[in-house]
């Protein structure tokens, strides 16, 4: 990266970046506090982690104004981890997710995304919505009236203040939620949870700790299936909001970059007691939304945060929990893609269906990974599905030669190989056969076979046959392309069509 | 679509006063070497839309809406910017047409200057651009704030016009201190068609010792072989005074000198001649690279 882009990417908005980030890091806080409550961990772990995460992405990351901070989708996963093992685990797993994400960054992993289509992420993103309002529920079941009424005034705050004239955009409504009910739970003396009650809050700076664990196998195997996951969905969260921001300031990422600085963020994460993170949909459109387009505005998000927790101590413990599920909803409605439901009607049924699996195995299964693994494999099988339709076998006979001429025309691949077989009629005496393959494609060996198996029949009800064309059609299976790039190789080798 | 191998003379135009002289400029060059002319508008995505939400909520279908907020704030501007632009360049057109120049193109892109300038990279053969920028044009003294970072990132020559054009120069300074770029400058200058027929005053500043006179006898054999008219001076003192003398007493109308030729940490410690050249000198300089 030249000089002069890093100096844009730093200092080319620094006023709006400033702003922004501040209005991001009292955002931040009530979700790192909650992720940290789902994770089941002290708000102090996913508070470092918040910070370590902004500040080190800010300056590492590949996409700049995005914020990356303590999330609920990689919070989820490290349930069991934490219940089973404690908190020391869950730094080595964070440390190991680190890793695995700088080596997903080297072999350029990152491009991978292309495999994972819309309607994936929209499930993807409607699944972490589902889970962070369930994530919520255990803070609505067996309380008393005023928390109800606390939530619902909250929420109540949350999206209406926005609408007062002159105020209304000046200031963060969350934070005008959480100043207000807290407000009122102290005046009123309410015996209601809060943010206290979880557990234990920074009073110092992060320090540096390598995580309390013996270093063997047994660790190995106890952390590195969560690691994977981790890493796994991390990165496809991290990837998906980089998209996000890059439609929406219409600038470029480099995804490999943010691939190996969320590695080195969560290396940072582990080391200074905090939990993995990634990068946050809800919260980097709020950072865009309020003008944040450099890296400045992530730095200072992860800067500001950390002061004010470390000063406002006292008083964060005070916080009512009401107060941070009214934000929570608001967070999860605000990442659920309410449009993917009107969209239902218009888009194709194997589209919805490849979205709806995508949350159905997420909320059944509580693990992103899967999801997106379920949807991606759909999708996949989708799109040979349709393929596969594309290709027809026409034939005429010449009479007096007793010979027929087959032209196979279309994709020829696993899934259309029986079509394919099936188009012949070896029933048919015939002295000679033709088969014109010049107009086909032959994708792979299961094609070949298929097309072995119809030469050998015809051979045995006594034909001739002859292959034309086989070169061109066969010349898709190899498996290094080369560089196809140009519209007369791709005509070269696709035929024409 | 891309023109032959390094054979466009681009000109940059903006909204600046030196649009003018930069298209007078561009088209003699094209000229003289015969070689096409390309106007070049660029329109810069760089300042961010006003902010106007601090409300930090997310509510149903944000996502969706700060997206069509922010497509239409920026469609509306770049439409502005890209009027505008056609304006620029239709009269640069005009402009390049009464000075004899056949045909100029016209080019407009989006991006970073820079962007464009690297990507058109293999098609410049001259890229001739003002010493200021649109909005910067009253800064005595200044070089654009971005003019260095493009000299360095382009590999072609660039022509730096920072006064209007009156006539085609007739006499110009090459300025030589006998290290490699500069002499890989002579020979650029002497297989050049731009420069026959032209006065070339070779300078050479420096203490004045017998192997610096030997480097400028042996750089003077150079241009005299390639046919040109040749003239050496041997000056002693402050370097860039005594060019900036030298010019004003020879009325000489076009400087030639490599380009930021040291390295970094030397220009670092005790500035880059470039770049003091750049912001002081008021006859337009042809860097080389």
């Amino acid at each position: 990266m030249s000089l002069s882009t890093a100096r844009q990417q730093w200092l080319g908005n620094i006023r709006a970046d400033i702003l922004a980030g501040t209005v991001v890091a009292l955002a931040l806080i009530p979700e790192a506090i909650a992720f940290s409550i789902i994770a089941g961990v002290d708000p102090k772990v996913g508070l470092y982690a918040s910070f370590c995460i902004a500040v080190i992405t800010a300056i590492v990351g590949g996409r700049p104004g995005m914020i990356s901070a303590a999330t609920g989708a990689m919070a989820l996963l490290m349930v069991t981890l934490v219940k089973e093992h404690g908190l020391q685990y869950l730094l080595a797993a964070t440390l190991l997710t680190g890793v695995l994400q700088i080596v997903a960054g080297f072999f350029k992993l990152g491009n991978l995304m292309s495999f994972v289509s819309r309607s994936v992420v929209t499930g993807f993103v409607n699944a972490l919505a589902i889970l962070i309002f369930m994530a919520q529920l255990p803070e609505l079941t067996d309380v008393t009236w005023h928390v109800y009424a606390m939530t619902a005034a909250g929420l109540g705050i949350i999206y209406l203040f926005p609408h007062l004239p002159v105020i209304g955009k000046t200031m963060p409504s969350p934070l005008v939620c959480i100043i207000s009910l807290t407000a009122v739970a102290v005046v009123a003396g309410l015996d209601i949870r809060t943010v206290g009650d979880m557990g234990e809050l920074p009073d110092t700076l992060p320090l540096f700790l390598w995580p309390d664990v013996p270093i063997n196998l047994e660790t190995l195997s106890i952390i590195f299936p969560y690691s994977i996951s981790l890493a796994v969905v991390g990165l496809l969260e991290s990837m998906m909001t980089a998209t996000i921001i890059d439609d929406l300031t219409d600038t470029p990422s480099d995804k490999n970059r943010e691939c190996k600085g969320q590695g080195i963020a969560n290396i940072g994460a582990g080391l200074l007691g905090g939990m993995a993170g990634c990068a946050m949909i809800g919260q980097s459109v709020i950072n865009v939304k309020s003008g944040g387009r450099g890296r400045l505005s992530t730095l200072t998000a992860g800067v500001f945060l950390i002061i004010m927790v470390v000063f406002l101590g006292p008083w964060i413990s005070q916080i009512p929990m009401a107060a941070l599920v009214a934000v929570m909803i608001m967070v999860s409605i605000g990442t659920f893609s309410w449009q993917s439901i009107t969209d239902l009607k218009k888009h194709p049924l194997s589209t919805n269906l490849v979205m709806v699996a995508t949350v159905v195995v997420v909320v059944s299964t509580h693990n992103l990974a899967y999801g997106v693994f379920v949807g991606v494999l759909l999708a996949s099988l989708f799109f040979a599905n349709k393929v596969s339709h594309f290709m027809y076998v026409a034939s005429e006979l010449d009479e007096p030669a007793n010979t027929r001429l087959y032209r196979v025309v279309g994709q020829v691949f696993f899934n259309s190989a029986d079509k394919f077989t099936a188009q012949f009629d070896f029933k048919e005496a015939l002295d000679k056969v033709v088969i014109d393959l010049s107009r086909a494609h032959f994708w792979d060996i299961s094609a070949v076979g298929a097309l072995d198996k119809v030469v050998i029949k015809f051979r045995r009800e006594g034909a001739a046959v002859e292959l034309i064309g086989l070169n061109e059609a066969s010349a898709t299976i190899v498996d290094r392309f080369g560089i196809h790039d140009k519209p007369e190789e791709i005509d070269r080798v696709l035929g024409e069509h | 679509m891309s023109a032959p191998h390094r054979s466009t003379i681009l000109a940059g135009i903006d909204g600046s006063t030196y649009s003018a002289a930069v298209t007078d400029y561009a088209a003699w060059v094209a000229m003289k070497l015969q070689a096409p002319l390309k106007l070049l508008h660029n329109i810069e995505h760089r300042d961010t839309p006003p902010l106007t939400d601090l409300s930090g909520s997310i509510g149903l279908g944000s996502r969706e809406e700060l997206l069509e907020e922010l497509t239409r704030m920026e469609e509306r501007r770049s439409r502005i910017l890209l009027e505008q632009g056609k304006a620029m360049l239709q009269d640069a057109r005009e402009r390049a047409l009464e000075r004899g120049c056949p045909e100029p193109e016209k080019l407009q892109r989006h991006g970073s200057l820079e962007e464009t300038l690297v990507e058109m990279e293999e098609e410049i053969r001259v890229l001739v651009v003002g010493i200021r920028g649109e909005g910067h044009e009253n800064r005595e003294n200044r070089i654009g704030t971005r003019l260095e970072s493009l000299i360095r990132a382009l590999h072609r020559p660039v022509l730096v016009v920072n006064r209007p054009f009156e006539q085609p120069p007739q006499r110009i300074m090459i300025a030589y201190d006998g290290g490699e770029v500069s002499r890989k400058a002579l020979d650029m200058v002497s297989l050049s068609p731009l420069y026959q027929g032209l006065e070339c005053h070779l300078v050479h500043v420096g203490q004045s010792q017998e192997r610096e006179s030997e480097q400028l006898r042996e750089g003077a054999a150079i241009l005299r072989q390639a046919g040109l008219h040749t003239i050496c001076a041997e000056l002693n003192g402050d370097v860039q005074e005594q060019l900036e003398g030298y010019y004003r007493d020879h009325a000489i109308e076009l400087v030639v000198m490599g380009a930021f030729g040291q390295s970094r940490l030397r220009e670092l410690l005790f500035g880059s001649l470039t770049q003091r050249m750049l912001s002081s000198s008021n006859v337009p300089l042809l860097l080389l690279r």
